[in-house]
């Protein structure tokens, strides 16, 4: 490899990736945006069903969910600290603790979702097809929101596993994380998200 | 060959040698001036596909009746016309090719500030580009809907909707990614003494671009990925059967979609603000007064979607807001043209092939300019909506507007991206057969919009004849235009006689390196003391 190469490879800036990163986490807030905008309109139109069916969801698993992930955000500051007190080994344990937290978080979601569909309600279902047009609007919503935010849990766990490799490998040090603090601001943004949706769909009913 | 040329030791950005060999040192080189070629070679190729099947849709309407294709014909070659033009050239095409090559040289940085995800954006372009076209090839017929993909219609087609709603899909994250890339690399990359007050317009208008596809894409990524779950799994957003609201995907398409008129238009802004002060030998006339409009249309663009929606249904309320907001967005608009048209005053002007066009833009974006003002008045819109006068604003705006601003930039930019000179007479002659053709086609379609004629029909009444046959001859005067000025450019990368660094002799960084330039742009980063338009 010629020299320039280098020279462009060599170009490091925490600060502009950082920035980037936060703009990134914006344009995932608007994407999600799309989806609350259609659920106020729809909770609007129709009040009373969406009442109806906030009922049918279990608030017990959802808060179980709620403070596993406000545990797992924790977990994830708490690694970037002890990244900089040069603790790699507590890094790793409190990443491992977060990746496990998140796979919690998608057990419980698993059971949550399959207890609905032997209760026939999913999209398509004979059981929704009777159901009132806003208890479908609900359960459509429902299926769209938690599953993209489950789709992002999955992305951030495969973020914060890419991460942990590269701290065993001793490519993130003390001196040099910015992307264990990207992988964490990801995170962050998972849970606010679910902060979101836990209270729409679950509490308010 | 002049002193300019060779006095650079490092070899260019065209000859290097990296890790790579043959194509792969393109398709997988971070250098942001092979991206941006990169991007320049894919868009050729799909623009000239699409212009031929905007000529076919011309030839169908050369007269009343079947011509050449059917109906449903005509419905996909429109949507695959609208489709290809607007997601994956005119949305994508400034910044991807002028932007990528020219704002890093222009801000003084050796690349972008993430040059791996800027090769990542061209692959998801390439991507996206695929899984849209491909619905042509595959499932039940090619789609029929429009760029719009209008609910109820866009899920109760029985034709391959999926992977052209997806590819828009895929797309949008390339934008987000370059929006991103620019954004920060404006920010933190720019050359010592270079105070944002010290940008050229090109980079300012990119920023402001780049704001507007990082913060209206998800939006309508996200409606997009609401029709795919429409069609997949029945949940019932936008069908009115299954509870969901039609409006609401208008709505929410036109969110996204009118900042998008921006994103395609803004650029185009700034080229013409690069063109104009180095033919014209002159500083800009009014630079903050450009900066400040730039941001205000960036900003007053999120809140005027409603126009496109006059007639579909909204509260008095709404639509006296979404016109009078309509109208404001024009004034920094005209700001600009005053201001262009000021630095020409008493200018000793140099009259060149990228000049040319930029003259040629300013009359084209303003037909485009004052025909949007007809259209977002409210009387005049009920009249006027979903007629050929609509297709004919929006061709001059956006084919005027943005495709002369990336003919100008390429003639402008040519020498320094390639190190040739291509035939000045023959580009000459290729804009002025290609203006005439231009105005000859689009013109027509304002009166026969007025005098009733809908859009997206492949037949007509036989009152509408006359006009339309003049608009056909257009499009075809228009298309030998476009291939002589095409072929020059292609041709003088070969033949063309070697450039100097500073054929124009303009003022910005990007004229004091090489032609072309190294692969790391300047052998040392330059301490900027200057207004970019340094003249006097
Ligand atoms: C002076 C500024 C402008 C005004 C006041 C304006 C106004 C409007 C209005 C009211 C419509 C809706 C017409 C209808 O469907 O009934 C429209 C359509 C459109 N405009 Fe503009 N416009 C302006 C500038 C632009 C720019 C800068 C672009 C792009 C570069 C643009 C691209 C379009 C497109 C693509 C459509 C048609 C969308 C479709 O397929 O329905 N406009 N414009
Ligand atoms: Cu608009």
């Amino acid at each position: 490899m010629n020299d320039h190469q280098v020279h462009i490879d060599e170009h490091r800036d925490d600060e502009g990736a950082k920035t980037g990163m936060w703009i990134f986490i914006f344009t995932e807030l608007l994407l999600f945006g799309g989806l609350f905008i259609a659920y106020s309109v729809y909770r609007y139109l129709n009040p009373l069903a969406f009442h109806l069916a906030a009922e049918e969801l279990d608030t017990t698993l959802g808060t179980i969910n709620t403070v596993i992930l406000l545990v797992s955000s924790m977990t994830i500051a708490m690694s970037i600290s002890a990244i900089q007190y040069k603790n790699k080994k507590l890094t790793l344990i409190l990443m491992g603790v977060t990746l496990l937290l998140a796979l919690a978080f998608m057990v419980n979601k698993y059971f949550e979702w399959s207890g609905k569909i032997s209760h026939g309600i999913y999209p398509g279902s004979m059981t929704l097809q009777e159901a009132s047009r806003g208890e479908l609007l609900f359960f459509g919503l429902y299926y769209a929101m938690t599953g993209l935010h489950a789709l992002h849990i999955v992305i951030g766990m495969a973020f914060i596993g890419y991460v942990m490799h590269l701290v065993v490998k001793n490519e993130v040090q003390h001196d040099n994380f910015v992307i264990l603090e990207n992988s964490g601001l990801y995170w962050h943004l998972v849970d606010l998200i679910w902060i979101f949706l836990f209270p729409l769909f679950y509490l308010i009913t | 060959m002049s002193e300019a040329v060779n006095q650079h030791t490092e070899v260019s950005y065209l000859e290097y040698k990296g890790r790579f060999k043959g194509l792969f040192a393109w398709i997988f080189s971070t250098d942001h001036k092979r991206i941006g070629l990169l991007y320049l070679y894919s868009m050729l190729v799909l623009f000239s596909v699409a212009a031929l099947l905007g000529l076919a849709m011309k030839i169908e309407l050369i007269a009343p009746g079947k011509t050449i294709m059917d109906a449903q014909t005509y419905n996909s070659f429109f949507t695959l016309h609208g489709i290809t033009m607007i997601f994956l050239i005119v949305v994508p095409g400034l910044p991807a090719v002028f932007g990528n090559f020219f704002l890093p040289i222009m801000i003084g940085a050796k690349d972008v500030a993430f040059p791996k995800l800027n090769l990542l954006s061209w692959w998801i372009y390439i991507i996206g580009a695929f899984i849209a076209l491909s619905a042509q090839f595959i499932g039940d017929g090619p789609p029929d809907t429009g760029w719009t993909f209008y609910a109820p219609y866009s899920f109760r087609t029985g034709t391959n909707m999926l992977p052209a709603v997806t590819g828009a899909f895929v797309l949008g994250f390339s934008s987000i990614a370059t929006g991103i890339n620019f954004i920060v690399t404006i920010h933190r990359m720019r050359a010592p003494g270079m105070t944002w007050m010290k940008m050229p317009l090109f980079p300012w208008a990119l920023y402001g671009t780049s704001w507007i596809q990082v913060l209206a894409t998800p939006i309508v990524g996200v409606t997009l990925l609401m029709i795919v779950l429409e069609r997949t799994m029945q949940i019932g957003f936008f069908d009115p059967a299954l509870g969901g609201d039609p409006i609401l995907y208008q709505h929410l398409f036109w969110i996204y979609s009118h900042p998008a008129v921006y994103i395609m238009i803004l650029p185009a802004m700034g080229v013409i603000s690069e063109i104009i002060p180095t033919f014209a030998r002159k500083t800009i006339f009014g630079y903050k007064a450009i900066v400040v409009s730039t941001l205000a249309i960036a900003f007053v663009g999120y809140f005027v979607w409603g126009h496109h929606m006059f007639t579909s249904g909204m509260s008095g309320t709404a639509l006296y807001t979404f016109s009078i907001l309509t109208f404001f967005v024009a004034i920094p608009s005209a700001i600009k043209i005053f201001n262009w048209v000021a630095t020409l005053h008493k200018a000793s002007i140099d009259i060149q092939t990228p000049f040319l066009w930029a003259l040629c833009f300013l009359f084209v974006f303003m037909v485009g300019g004052l025909s949007g003002m007809v259209l977002g008045a409210l009387s005049t819109n009920v009249h006027l909506h979903d007629t050929a006068f609509v297709v004919a604003h929006f061709h001059f705006i956006v084919f005027g507007g943005t495709g002369y601003a990336f003919f100008g930039a390429i003639h402008y930019w040519y020498p320094k991206m390639f190190g040739k000179m291509y035939d000045k007479s023959w580009a000459n002659i290729g804009l002025a057969i290609f203006f005439t053709g231009f105005n000859i086609l689009y013109l027509p379609m304002f009166y026969l919009g007025m005098t009733g004629m809908p859009r997206r029909y492949y037949d007509y009444v036989d009152e509408f004849h006359g006009p339309n046959i003049v608009s056909s001859l257009g499009a075809l005067l228009m298309i030998s235009g476009l291939i002589i000025i095409i072929t020059n450019l292609v041709r003088s990368a070969k033949h063309g006689e070697p450039a100097v660094a500073d054929p124009w002799k303009g003022k910005t960084l990007e004229w004091t390196v090489a032609s072309p330039p190294s692969l790391e742009n300047f052998e040392e980063i330059p301490t900027v003391t200057k207004h970019p338009y340094g003249y006097e």
